[in-house]
Formats: C-alpha cells, structure tokens, sequence
C-alpha cells in the first residue's frame, strides 16, 4: 500500500495546461471554486503504477507576484497545501517567458518538475532544446511531451513518483540576483531565521519577499518592518546603486538569469519566419477585414445558438408539456387530491421543464464560445473591441456576454467568466440582463400588437435601443462610483491560433451545462415551488387565485406601480411572476384576467382580439401600455438569472444588489416615461 | 525620447526602461517587458487602439497609453 501524492499543475495560460489535465484526468474530475473566490478549481484522481496521485489544477498565471486573484490563489496554495510535487507545464515553443514563473515555482522550495509541453511546435518552428542540459542547468528534471497528443505522459508521471520518492532530488539553481541584492538576502535572512513561521517556507524566498516588502507574507510572519533595523536603508542604497525600483531589479535579473540558461540549451533559427498563426491572424485582425469578419463570426455564433438551439428547445418543451399532461392525466386517474396534482404539474415538472429547456441554447452557446475560446480568436475580440469598450469602461473582452445577453442572460453572466479583472466582470454581470433577452419579446409582441398597432416593430425596436442605452450608463455609472480607481490595464497575451479538439472543448461545455443544471437548477425549483405556493393559497387552505397569498401580495405592491401607470395588482402579480421567467408574465396575465391558457398562447401568435378590451378595462392606456414594457425590459430578471448571478459572483451580496438596483432603475425610468409622457401629451 | 508608442508597424528596437509604477509595471515586467528586450511592432487594432507587439517570441496586445510609458533606446 502505497501513499497518495498530491500535485500542484501549474503553468502559464495558453501552455495546454488544461489540455495536459484532460489527458491525465479525462472528464473524470471536479470542478469547483477555490474558497472564497470565484477562481475555478479542478481536481482530479489518478492511479499510476500503484500511487495514488491527486492533481490539483491551479490557476493559469504568468507569475506569482501577489497582484491577481489567480496569482495569489496559486502562491497560497503552495506554500500552506504544500503538495508533494509542483508540476509546471512549460510551453516548449515559448520557453523564455514561461520559464519566468518555473524560476518563481522553484525559489518556493517545493519539488518542481517541469513538463516541456509542445515540443512538436518548438521542432517545426526550428527551436532545438536540449532537455538533458536545460535540466543539468534548472537543477530540475524537465521532462519533453506532447500534450494533445498524450506523447511523454507516462514518462512524467514516472519522474512525479520518482521525485515524490526522493529517488530524484531537485536541488534548483538559485537565480544570481548580483553581489548587492545578494548580500541583503543573507542579511535577512539572519534576522528572520528565528521567527516561528520561518521554517514553514524557503528562507532564500522569504527573504526577498521580506526585502520586496510583500504585504501579504509580512502579515502572516507578524514580522515588523522596524525590526530589521536595516530594511529602510536596504531598500534606499540597493534603489539608488541599481537605478531601478527594487522589484524591476528582481524581475530584470529572473529574466537575465533564463536568457543565460536558454543561451546553453536552446538553439533557435536566427531569422523568424512567418508562422501559420501569424500568417492567419494578417487576415483576421487586418485594418479593413477585422470587423466585418469579427461581425461575421458573431453572428454565425448567434446564429448557431439560437437558431439551432431553439430546435432541441421546441423538442425538449414538447415533451415537457406532453409529460406534464399524461402525469396530470393519470394522477387524475389514480384519484389523487387536487392539490399533489397541481403541485406535480404546474410546479415540479413546469418548473424544472422551465429549467431544461434552456439547456439546448446554453450548451451551443458554449459549444460556440468554445471554439472561439480554444482557437484562440477570443484574445483577438479584445483585441479588435478595446477601444469601442473602453468608451463604456469595460475591457474588450466583456463585448462577448453583453452580446449573448440578447438572447439569454444566463449564458451571458456565465460567459463573464472570460474577463479576469474582478471590477471587469461584476460591471457585465450587473449590466448585462439590460440587453433585451428573448423571453421578453412575447411581452412587447403582444402590448405593442394591442396597443400600438402598425406600429410594433419601431415600438420593439426602442425597446431593445433602451436596454443598450441603460446598459450603458448603468457601466459608466459603475465605473465611475463602484469600481472607482486606476484604470484597467489592457496587457494581454495574443495566444497562436490553435485547432480546438472535439475533446476539449466537449469536457469545457459539458463543465458548464452540468453546472447550469445542478445549481440555477436547485434554485429555479425551489422558487417555482414557492410561487406555485402562493399562487394557489392562502393561509385558509388551497383557493381560488384572486383569493391567493400572490394575489394579496400583488394588492401589497399594486401602489408601488401606480405613478407608473400601471397600479392594479393583476399587473402587479403578472410582474411578480416574470421573476420566475419572463414569458410567464404574459402567461399569468392570461390566466389571472380569466382568458385561459389558449387565449395567452393566441395573445402571443399574433391573436389579440380578446387581449384589447380586458386590457383596456384592466386601465391599460398606451402610455401605460409603453411604461409597462419599459418596465419588463428593466427590472429584476428571472430567478434563472439570479442563480447565476449568485454563482458567479459568489456573493448574496451582490446577488441582492443586483436585484434591488435593476428593480429601481426600471421603476425609475418607467415613471419618468409615464409621467412625461403625460405632460407631453401622450 | 522615443516610445514604443512612436514605433511604426514592422518596426522594432530595444527596450531602455519601462517607465511607470505599481501593478502596471509588475505586469509588464512579468509578461517579459524588461529592458534591453527586442520589441517588434506587428500591428494596430482596426480601431486604432490597442496595438499588438512581439516580444520574446510571443504576442502581445497593450494599449498605447501604456506603450507611452516605455521608453526606447
């Protein structure tokens, strides 16, 4: 019986990090986040020659200098899991760079093996690595594969057991750091030897974190700064005699320090070629052709998601409905109460049919993002809508989601996973649901048919220019309170063109459908169980609607509505349960005016006879009509929306945030378009 | 003093300091922007901004108001 080991997966984004995971783990894995953030973290298991070993993927980084979420999250990890091995992926085609987090791993003072990834692309370029001395040189063993094609993975797993063992020592070699920075390292680390939570990490790291007065480190070792009498002067004299921030110095020397090993065991072409990458984007990012085909390639990706995922969608409905009335039909049977009837129909299998048949569009919205993803194009709508975006405050990357969000906010919020800065990401997720989503398009078919006929598709189409409007201010207004402060650096790698394998991107889209249905699954349930609920009681048992817990509570809030026009609590409860999805407020107002399922459904196929006189007695006016469909592109999206929104910033927080300010913003604008509307005549 | 800002697409030169503070230079410094680096201008993005550089044999886009700040020999 052997131990288990535990490795550490690190490496730089784009060095097929997670491809080498899919090859160790397959889909057999799970996916999580770290505590506390919304970081993702991946574990897996794996059995080789009878170790168990235990891999735990951190984040993608390009250093551990503490600046990033991710960064921390990886450096954390390290030094307080302490992993048995760190596994570096280093991308053999782009060695020098990502060597300069392998010479942050190793200064940690945990084992670290280096797996040199994409050799195949390194040998076509001409690069010639020599792993035997680039090992001799790192102090570390450095084992050559090929990722996607599994090539060298037995190998390194050997050389994992082998190191976690003690069979193979890694005794790295310390970066010169010069006579200067060098003689401050042991003098620091005279004065923090004794400290008790020195030995828990490399003295030689410690001290540079000492000397680059490292906030994080200084707190957990309590070590004040007064202590070491010297510091002060330390950092004074090495800044002055290296004309240079003590940091750039650290960084400078690293990067001297590989430029000398690559010198030894790397021999690259003197002249660069165009490579295919290159060849490629010339035409994808060109001055002229970027943008039309960048539209082109958005709406293919719509296209795709919508239109085909709409077919699975009627598919998955049907048999919904079709379950829904044979159930309903032999509960009839069988002679159950009314109530467990209603309950299983309406509520369990209406609602997680709510629930499902969402899952078609999101799961090609993530094949489509996928395939963006992994080939590499979405590095280059950042780079192509940067300057549009940043008008707005947000980076190039966020254009994505907010485009998604015309057809669904959940796929929306979830494809925010894309940006890195946090301030970045919680501004899309908070604006997002303003992009008019499908399932508020019945709502204005139907009140711009009755209200405004001839005239729907301009009255539609103002609809949808508000939302961006809104969306747009409420970023700048975000920008300019919330996430105040420095601007967000735009500094992003442009990854080579990669062809996405069907195993890949299937492992990424199935992570995230199954997310979708377990999580905003759990809470798109339990809420329509509520609304059922009040829908069908009050506190005297089971009755009529307008007799209902919702309808008293429609009554409750049926004045907050009436400077916008709309005060009844009919409207009022058709509103509240658009929360469970917005097509129900058309639905509800069906069934709560008393018209029927069938004239709901008629409603919306363009029938509207029976909808104008119950609405107009109901003291619906045009204007009103027009504040109430302002209203619904507005407020609060559905509880899907908010499961995700919960999710994904991880916060109850901002999930209330999200839905008190959305919430005003539409009470807001809805009054002023009600009330001026009035004043002007309308 | 010339900038990377300054430099024009298929042109290149050598990095004499990087001139700015905080995370930004942290970044830059991480991503490989150290001086006496090689940077090729490859392109600017059809909107005019960001531009895209090569840097130590791989790409990099970054806004011209940080090429501003890094200063050419």
């Amino acid at each position: 019986m052997s131990k288990s080991i535990t490795i550490a997966l690190a490496g730089n984004p784009n060095s097929g990090k997670t491809t080498l995971f899919n090859a160790f783990t397959g889909a057999r894995h799970s996916v999580g986040n770290w505590p506390g953030v919304t970081v993702e973290k991946k574990e897996g298991k794996i059995q080789h020659n009878n170790a168990q070993i235990n891999i735990v993927d951190l984040p993608g980084t390009y250093s551990l200098s503490p600046y990033s979420l991710e960064e921390v999250v990886a450096r954390n990890y390290i030094v307080d899991e302490s992993p048995d091995v760190v596994l570096n992926i280093v991308d053999a085609s782009n060695i020098e760079r990502n060597l300069y987090l392998s010479t942050q791993l190793m200064e940690l003072g945990k084992p670290v093996v280096i797996a040199l990834n994409m050799m195949d692309v390194a040998e076509k370029r001409g690069h010639k690595i020599d792993c035997k001395k680039l090992s001799e040189l790192l102090g570390v063993p450095v084992v050559p594969i090929v990722a996607a094609q599994k090539k060298g993975i037995q190998d390194l797993l050997n050389t994992i057991v082998d190191v976690s063992k003690g069979k193979i020592i890694c005794n790295p070699t310390d970066v010169d750091y010069g006579k200067e920075i060098e003689a401050k390292i042991k003098e620091t680390i005279e004065v923090i030897k004794d400290n008790i939570y020195a030995h828990k990490f490399n003295p030689r790291w410690l001290a540079l974190k000492v000397l680059e007065e490292d906030e994080a480190i200084l707190k957990t070792i309590k070590l004040n700064l007064s202590k070491l009498q010297s510091h002060e002067q330390i950092a004074a004299t090495s800044e002055m005699s290296l004309d240079d921030d003590f940091e750039s110095v650290i960084v400078d020397r690293k990067y001297t320090h590989i430029a000398k090993i690559i010198s030894k065991a790397v021999k690259k072409p003197k002249v660069f070629g165009l490579t295919t990458s290159d060849k490629i984007d010339k035409v994808l990012t060109n001055k002229w052709l970027g943008l039309p085909i960048f539209a082109g390639l958005m709406y293919i990706a719509f296209w795709f998601t919508f239109s085909i995922g709409n077919i699975f969608l009627d598919l998955i409905d049907g048999y919904f409905g079709a379950l829904g009335e044979s159930v309903g039909a032999s509960l009839e049977v069988a002679g159950t109460a009314d109530w467990l009837n209603s309950l299983v129909v309406d509520g369990i299998i209406g609602g997680v049919g709510g629930v499902l048949t969402f899952v078609p569009n999101i799961a090609f919205l993530f094949i489509a993002i996928g395939i963006l993803e992994d080939s590499g194009y979405m590095a280059r709508v950042a780079f192509i809508m940067d300057r549009a975006m940043r008008k707005v405050g947000l980076s190039g990357k966020a254009f994505i989601p907010m485009l998604v969000g015309f057809g669904c906010s959940v796929p929306a919020i979830m494809g925010t996973r894309t940006l890195e800065e946090e301030n970045d990401r919680l501004t899309a997720i908070l604006v997002s649901p303003f992009m008019s989503c499908g399932a508020r398009l019945p709502i204005y078919i139907l009140f711009a048919g009755v209200f405004f006929p001839g005239k729907e598709s301009t009255v539609v189409y103002s609809l949808y220019m508000l939302g961006i409007v809104v969306a747009i201010l409420a970023a700048l207004t975000f920008k300019k309170t919330l996430f105040k402060g420095a601007a967000v650096p735009f500094i992003m790698e442009l990854p080579p063109y990669r062809i996405p394998t069907i195993k890949g991107t299937g492992i990424h889209v199935w992570e995230r459908v199954k997310a979708y249905i377990l999580k905003a699954g759990t809470v798109i349930f339990s809420a329509c169980l509520v609304i059922w609920f009040i829908l069908n009681f009050n506190l005297s048992g089971m009755v009529e609607m307008q007799d209902s817990i919702g309808a008293g509570i429609g009554k409750v809030f049926a004045p907050i509505f009436a400077p916008l026009g709309f005060g009844n609590w009919q409207a009022a409860l058709s509103l509240i349960t658009g929360l469970l999805a917005k097509e129900a407020v058309v639905g509800s107002m069906a069934v709560i005016y008393g018209l029927g399922e069938a004239v709901g459904e008629a409603a919306v196929d363009g029938d509207v006879v029976g909808f104008i006189s119950t609405l107009k007695t109901a003291g619906f006016t045009q204007l009103s009509a027009y504040a109430f469909m302002v209203f619904t592109l507005l407020y609060t999206p559905c509880v899907a929306v908010i499961g995700v929104v919960k999710r994904e910033t991880n916060s109850w927080k901002w999930t209330g945030f999200s839905v008190a300010y959305q919430f005003v913003v539409a009470w807001v604008i809805a009054l002023l378009v009600y009330q001026v509307g009035g004043l002007l005549g309308f | 003093m010339k900038t990377l800002k300054d430099l024009k697409p298929k042109e290149s030169g050598k990095i004499a300091v990087v001139k700015t503070t905080g995370p930004i230079k942290r970044r830059l410094m991480d991503m490989g922007v150290v001086r006496g680096t090689e940077v090729y201008v490859e392109k600017v993005a059809p909107l005019g901004d960001p531009i895209e550089v090569k840097i130590k044999g791989y790409n990099l886009t970054l806004r011209k108001s940080e090429a501003e700040k890094i200063i050419m020999e």
